[in-house]
């Protein structure tokens, strides 16, 4: 029985609990029901959350549980040659064991036993490979009896597991029943216990942002410390050459230099902020300090669309429109222009962020004091005046603040970069030649078949930190920035 | 006196009238820079839609030929047998394709090279196609029916008009012979361009003509679902007890700030976490459609919550003291009041939200998402694509008959992204209560 099967069945009792739980509390006043503390509909839900609420944390902490703890029975068949190996090995010789396990459940029974006369060594292995090959079980060689030994204890174990579970969930389920059955009675203060138990499940849902905040850094960490075992961590901080070559298994070779992927990332952003800034901030002071109502509804939304259309179609627009167009411009002026530049990824990334600098300079522009400007009028400053030597400087640290939430954003752009910027890491300060950027790397890290023990890999996780620090800082700082400033005026 | 006149004169004088016209010069240019900021935003929004439009209205027509095709029982079925499917399976359909187009365009069976030409014009696909029609209805095995059959890549590109008649014809993909076939066909109204069912409907396939968006959709339709099933609750569940039982202190305030530093997280990173901790920890297949709806939930959390906050927070407090004037206890004011009064909020933010998460391709390339699936998924945990993924995939193809396709998908993306808008739109101007 499969889990989403056993909490089926668990929501359709939970349902039952509560209009037995409803009858029951009518029953037991006697059909007085103003002799009860609280409405029949509370002791409904006070049954359906004995029923279901234990049963269902049983259900989750098994599936948390159930792989590792399958796992490590199936390792100790391993035997002490592999468990004293190297990670990477045990990694391996698992996967092969899992993929055996998976493929064990599907035998018929005599092919099962050729399986098992394998294990105590009375058949050849390479009969096991036969049968299992013929159930879609691919091995690359003939498994080792260790291994058959792991996946037969591993399969069973999760039959074992698959067994146990439904009759543990309903037992639980119908013990809370019976015990909410009968503490019902009239001064049950069901009321109050059903919206204590609401309040905790209002408040676990609000920690999952920040169980979600502690799983990026505790994964990411976790896979980049496993990294720094192969590479060592100045190499890949202050290494100038990218150039992470196919290796084997759990060997180091190549090199992984970050520079490279930052200067392009930080090229392509700078660009992206020298069209952005500009732009954005002119549409915002025409947009808070001359524009009518009109326009201003007319341009606001306009330029929200940019922030709402899907990255992927700037992508795609920058590959196919954008990049040949500014060769061909570039060859009619007799500029060799690449058709995956900085300049093509910048621009159309700047385009990107302009509502980023927009909006938030426009709010910030906004909540400038109405008493700074006429106080400028007043000395006989034109608008624009009054706007460049008022109006700027004081909204100045709001507006640092918008660009640098806008300059996060650019750095942490993947599919703009993915499809229109290059592919070779490229230390170079001119902007026609391609670069390529951390999050390019982190998708051609990861795409195609993983092996999770080679430094190939784990560098994305590596380039993931560095990503998640740079962009965690700028916002914090900017954000700091910001409402500083808004303290200053209110 | 002189003073007076003096000072004047700097106002009044040549010199300051040259100062003011250039000060007033100088206020023009700047409004100037302004309107013309907004002009390039909504130029290149003009021109990215114009150029997407352009580029894939054609996707939406395919190009196919009308032939009659005799459903020879030698080559289906030589055993006569009805039941041997695997046979039926099998047989080799281009070829009973192959032949009528000979027939129709009197080609020389004996040809090597012309008959060759001749293939060219029909896709790869046309065997699936006929293969699909007998395995539907075996009784046409031995009868000859009229069917429209996919032209190939080329043949459908020329019709377009992408590939130029007048290249020359040793640069030229489709020869002189085949262009003038395809006029006889087209003369005859044989070969035309008809709505393409398949970009709505095929799977993956290495030919664009074949190519479809049907396990896209069918993947973000999964990906949605479980963004709405857990998303939703959860975000509002969240937004409810920050802004009614919340106590201001230290760990409402850690929640708060990182719900707001989440809502800036790089949506890579967002992958890199669904990689290591739904694949890598709890074993959940790659691919999978509930993997990616699992993270595109982890991403638009924070903006559910951060609208539902707001129009939560919009319900006036005139009506909480009523309800609790009346002996209401907190729950059910939030159940009874707040949330059905903020409710047209709330669904608003869910389909800002999921507009957000239908567009988010990052993530999806981390999870294993990037896959060559011809099969219908049937549950979330079967390998699918997502919308934009098999746009990402197409984009990264060479044949030309791709950027057309990807293009045409694109804007079905953007159809479903401005339906949904405006829905929001629509629900926020009819439900939006002042108070």
């Amino acid at each position: 029985m499969s889990s989403l099967t056993i909490l089926a069945i668990l929501i359709g009792l939970g349902i039952l609990a509560y209009f037995i739980g409803r009858m029951r509390s009518i029953q037991v006043c006697g059909g007085e029901q103003r002799t009860l503390h609280s409405r029949p509909t509370y002791h409904g839900y006070y049954l359906v959350i004995l029923t279901v609420l234990p049963a269902i944390t049983l259900l989750a902490a098994w599936g948390v549980a159930e792989r590792p703890v399958t796992r490590y029975i199936a390792m100790q068949e391993l035997g002490p040659q592999v468990l004293q190996g190297s990670d990477a090995e045990k990694a391996l010789s698992m996967s092969v064991v899992e993929s055996i396990a998976d493929g064990l459940p599907k035998l018929t029974p005599e092919e099962y036993e050729v399986v098992r006369k394998a294990r105590y060594g009375f058949v050849t292995p390479s009969d096991a490979r036969d049968v299992l090959g013929r159930h879609s079980v691919v091995l690359g060689s003939d498994p080792e009896r260790n291994v058959l030994a792991a996946a037969d204890e591993l399969a069973s174990a999760r039959a074992t597991s698959r067994l146990i579970l439904p009759i543990a969930c309903f037992a639980v389920a119908a013990l809370g029943f019976a015990w909410g059955y009968l503490r019902i009675r009239t001064g049950l203060r069901a009321r109050n216990i059903t919206e204590t138990v609401m309040r905790s499940g209002l408040f676990l849902a609000s920690t999952v942002a920040v169980l979600t905040t502690v799983g990026i850094v505790l994964s990411v960490l976790f896979e980049t410390i496993h990294f720094f075992q192969f590479v060592s961590p100045f190499d890949f901080l202050f290494g100038t050459v990218w150039d992470p070559r196919f290796a084997t298994v759990g060997q180091a070779e190549g090199q992984f230099g970050l520079l490279p992927l930052l200067w392009g990332t930080l090229f392509i952003s700078a660009v992206a902020l020298l069209v952005a800034v500009p732009v954005g901030l002119f549409a915002a002071i025409y947009m808070s300090e001359y524009a009518g109502s009109k326009v201003r509804a007319f341009a606001k939304p306009v330029l929200e669309i940019l922030a709402g259309i899907p990255t992927i179609v700037y992508g795609f627009f920058a590959l196919s429109v954008f990049g040949p167009l500014l060769r061909d411009i570039g060859f009619n002026i007799g500029l060799e222009i690449s058709a995956s530049s900085v300049l093509t990824a910048g621009i159309v990334m700047g385009v990107m962020i302009i509502p980023f600098v927009s909006s938030l300079s426009d709010d910030i522009i906004n909540a400038v004091p109405q008493s700074l400007r006429e106080g400028s009028y007043g000395l006989g400053a034109t608008q624009s005046e009054t706007i460049k030597k008022v109006i700027l400087p004081a909204a100045l640290p709001g507006i640092v603040g918008a660009v640098l939430l806008a300059a996060s954003r650019a750095i942490g752009e993947t599919m703009i970069v993915v499809l229109a910027a290059g592919i070779a890491a490229n230390l170079t300060l001119n902007p026609l030649e391609p670069v390529t950027t951390i999050t390019v790397k982190i998708v051609s890290q990861l795409t195609g078949d993983l092996e999770f023990n080679s430094p190939q890999t784990l560098v994305a996780f590596a380039l993931g930190l560095t990503l998640f620090i740079i962009t965690l800082a700028l916002n914090v700082y900017a954000l700091y920035i910001v409402r500083k400033y808004r303290e200053q005026y209110e | 006196m002189s003073d007076q006149t003096a000072s004047l004169a700097s106002f009044t004088g040549e010199d300051a009238q040259k100062k003011l016209r250039k000060r007033h010069r100088a206020e023009r240019r700047f409004r100037a820079y302004g309107v013309a900021a907004i002009l390039f935003a909504l130029a290149f929004l003009v021109f990215l839609f114009g150029s997407i439009f352009s580029q894939g209205w054609s996707a939406f027509l395919q190009t196919s030929i009308k032939l009659p095709v005799t459903f020879s029982q030698d080559i289906i079925n030589p055993s006569g047998n009805p039941d041997a499917e695997d046979e039926i399976f099998r047989a080799n359909y281009v070829k009973l394709a192959r032949e009528a187009l000979y027939k129709e365009l009197g080609v020389d069976a004996d040809n090597r090279k012309e008959r060759r030409a001749a293939n060219d014009l029909l896709s790869r696909g046309v065997d699936v196609q006929l293969r699909d029609m007998v395995l539907r209805d075996p009784s046409i095995i031995g009868t000859t029916e009229d069917v429209w059959l996919l032209a190939s890549d080329n043949a459908d590109a020329l019709l377009k008009g992408s590939i130029d008649r007048e290249t020359p014809s040793d640069r030229r993909a489709v020869s002189d012979q085949q262009i003038s076939w395809i006029d006889q066909l087209v003369d005859k109204g044989e070969m035309k361009k008809r709505f393409n069912t398949g970009l709505f409907l095929n799977g993956a396939s290495s030919s664009p003509e074949t190519a479809g968006l049907g396990v896209a959709l069918i993947g973000s339709f999964f990906m949605m679902l479980t963004v709405v099933l857990l998303a939703v609750p959860l975000g509002v569940c969240a937004a409810l007890y920050l802004e009614e039982y919340a106590p201001k202190g230290k760990i409402s305030d850690t929640i708060e700030v990182n719900i707001n530093n989440l809502a800036a997280v790089p949506s890579i990173v967002f992958g890199l976490l669904g990689l290591a901790v739904f694949i890598n920890f709890f074993g959940l297949p790659r691919s999978a459609s509930l993997v990616g709806g699992l993270v595109l939930t982890l991403m638009t959390l924070p903006t559910i919550i951060i609208t539902t906050r707001a129009a939560i927070r919009s319900v006036p407090p005139s009506i909480r003291e009523a309800a609790l004037g009346v002996g209401a206890s907190k729950m059910q004011l939030i159940g009874h009041h707040v949330l059905p009064l903020s409710l047209p909020g709330i669904m608003t933010g869910t389909i800002i939200g999921l507009v957000q998460a239908l567009g988010e391709t990052a993530p999806l390339l981390m999870i294993g998402m990037v896959a060559f699936v011809v099969e219908y998924p049937t549950t979330p945990l079967d390998p699918a694509t997502g919308l934009p993924v098999q746009i990402y995939m197409w984009a990264s193809s060479a044949e030309r008959g791709f950027v057309e396709r990807t293009a045409g998908a694109t804007m079905v993306l953007l159809a479903f992204l401005i339906v949904m808008n405006s829905l929001a739109v629509y629900l926020r101007n009819k439900f939006e209560r002042k108070w």
